[in-house]
């Protein structure tokens, strides 16, 4: 976790000569690095193994290796598209597309979500692209939050786990859109410039597009990759050594209840195409709590603030996470009041 | 970090995708359907690598000034390091599915069925184990009537070493794993290690527990015949 404090500075006025990951005065390059870690771990591993053979390590390592082998490729895709738009879309198409008044332009970027079918993690690198690409940061972080949960895939798997309760589709589209469009005006009135602060990258003049392409390709997923699998470590962490008994008891109080799942949904960080079968599964809960559940999820958790903070600095993540929990907690009570 | 050495991340992270994906080992973490993705990651990924490597020969990217003149050389941060783990967590230790551990501590979770289509014929019938679970809960065993059953899992123990046999059933990936357990009575082996696979052949029962974590209703099988089996290419179970 202290490589995630450490990282987005650093990057900036590191001499060329400074070895990447060791002390200073030791002549090392990267690759002779990756060498000498694989040899000592091929050397190590049945003293690995036998370490990790307890049940705790084992639960713990497999679902740390399937949050990232799952959020691997929707982050390519989100990668991929991110590139593309960084260098084929001309900036001038998205002035045109998108309303030019900024509390239009929101509503239109979070509408704008339902075309993205994938996961948050695809998401996080689309939205820094369209920052970068001129995009009114509102509208950008209107898309954010809106993309991974009003998509068709999430939306029909929300339908197949709630059979017999159709309208949970339904509030969960209007809460998760109402949350995107609240918190893209909030930051339209509030947010400040200097808090996005995305880290320095790669500049891509005077290059031909194959070179910006793939040079975009390898910058993100070296980036958010690095803070997936923090997410995905502090998941595991949580999924392994939490016990399900405590939600067992969180389940009595309506008002313990709804905090109880927002909570778990920032710690378990499950896929948002996947989410709305947990929150089926936890009939003790209130049809509101687990709404929470499903709003809170996608927008923030665990995986995603690692990311978000990797992708627009950490000066953003730590403002824009608690209150984006703060509204979507609150949104998907009024929601559930009225329509559940 | 360099590029030479991000390429060489890249092409270990898109190789250990490509290896998962062509043997049954992502079948442990991730949901069958995911495979396509995953091999279009691991490509992508390994293309990231080579082209990264030939621009750089290329010299297509001028800001590598190899640290004098101008400028700083555009590195990424420590925390892109971190991708090794995975890839060594994925090549080298390869865990296993979510087993009995993870399965006794979370609470038993059943989608009810859309319907209880009627059974084909089979004697005994292998039927897997949600359905079996579903049929039985939410049917209370009438499509399941006198007829003698196979059901395949794992074998998970509560705290008074009561055996199940279990599945984990997958949504997505292995972090929304949850467990349908379903009790086992009549002619138990004597001794049941935790995570023995077995195959089983019993009958319908109407006893049911309550699962302590979460309250669930666990149903129950006469075990008639059981025997140990290796564990299936797809440990876990999709929902119905």
């Amino acid at each position: 976790m202290t490589a995630t404090e450490a990282a987005p500075t650093r990057t900036e006025d590191r001499p060329a000569e400074e070895p990447p990951s060791q002390g200073q005065g030791w002549q090392f390059s990267s690759p002779l690095v990756v060498t000498v870690l694989l040899i000592v771990a091929i050397g190590l591993q049945g003293p690995v193994r036998r370490a990790l053979s307890a049940p705790v390590m084992q639960s713990w390592m497999t679902v740390f290796v399937a949050v990232v082998v799952q959020a691997l490729p929707f982050l390519v895709l989100g990668v991929l598209l991110s590139a593309a738009i960084a260098v084929f879309v001309p900036p001038a198409f998205f002035a045109r597309a998108l309303p030019d008044r900024p509390a239009l332009a929101v509503p239109a970027a979070a509408m704008a979500g339902v075309v993205l079918p994938g996961c948050e993690c695809a998401s996080v690198p689309v939205a820094g692209a369209l920052v970068r690409r001129g995009v009114a940061p509102a509208a950008a972080l209107a898309f954010l939050l809106s993309a991974p949960a009003i998509n068709p895939i999430v939306l029909t798997a929300t339908a197949v786990a709630f059979p017999n309760d159709p309208r949970m589709v339904l509030a969960r589209f209007g809460a998760s859109l109402l949350v995107a469009c609240a918190m893209g005006w909030l930051w339209q009135r509030l947010g400040r410039a200097d808090w996005l602060r995305p880290p320095a990258r790669p500049s891509s003049e005077g290059l031909g597009k194959g070179a910006a392409f793939w040079g975009s390709v390898r910058h993100d997923v070296m980036h958010a990759g690095g803070f997936l699998v923090v997410g995905a470590m502090a998941a595991a962490t949580l999924k392994a050594v939490v016990p399900a008994s405590w939600l067992h008891a969180a389940s009595v109080n309506p008002v313990v209840s709804v905090l109880a799942l927002a909570v778990l949904a920032v710690l378990l960080s499950i896929c948002s195409e996947a989410d709305a079968f947990v929150a089926s599964s936890l009939t003790q809960f209130s049809l509101t709590a687990r709404l929470a559940f499903l709003v809170v999820g996608p927008m923030i958790d665990l995986k995603l603030f690692a990311m978000q903070a990797g992708t627009f600095g950490r000066a953003f993540a730590l403002r824009f996470a608690p209150v984006t929990f703060a509204v979507a907690v609150l949104t998907s009570v009024l929601v559930g009041a009225v329509l559940l | 970090m360099n590029r030479q050495a991000q390429a060489v991340v890249l092409f270990l992270v898109g190789g250990a995708m490509l290896h998962a994906g062509f043997t049954d080992l992502y079948l442990r973490y991730v949901k069958a359907g995911l495979r396509p993705l995953l091999l279009a990651a691991g490509f992508v990924l390994i293309a990231a690598a080579v082209a990264t490597v030939w621009y750089e020969r290329r010299g297509g990217e001028p800001h590598e000034d190899h640290g004098h003149g101008h400028g700083h050389v555009h590195r990424e941060p420590r925390v892109s390091w971190l991708l090794v783990l995975p890839l060594f967590a994925l090549v080298l230790v390869a865990p296993p599915a979510l087993g009995s551990y993870s399965a006794m501590r979370t609470g038993m979770a059943l989608q009810k069925p859309f319907g209880f289509p009627a059974l084909p014929a089979g004697n005994p019938l292998p039927l897997s184990v949600v359905d079996y679970a579903g049929r039985a809960v939410y049917d209370h065993g009438h499509s399941l009537g006198g007829r003698r059953f196979e059901l395949t899992g794992f074998v998970a123990l509560d705290g008074n070493g009561e055996p199940y046999l279990t599945r984990m059933v997958l949504n997505c990936c292995a972090a929304d794993a949850q467990p349908v357990k379903v009790g086992l009575t009549g002619r138990i082996p004597p001794i049941l290690e935790p995570d023995t696979w077995l195959d089983v052949v019993g009958t319908y029962t109407g006893k049911r527990v309550k699962d302590p974590v979460n309250g669930s209703v666990i149903p129950f099988v006469v075990v008639s015949r059981a025997r140990v089996v290796k564990a299936p290419a797809d440990p876990y179970e999709s929902p119905e």
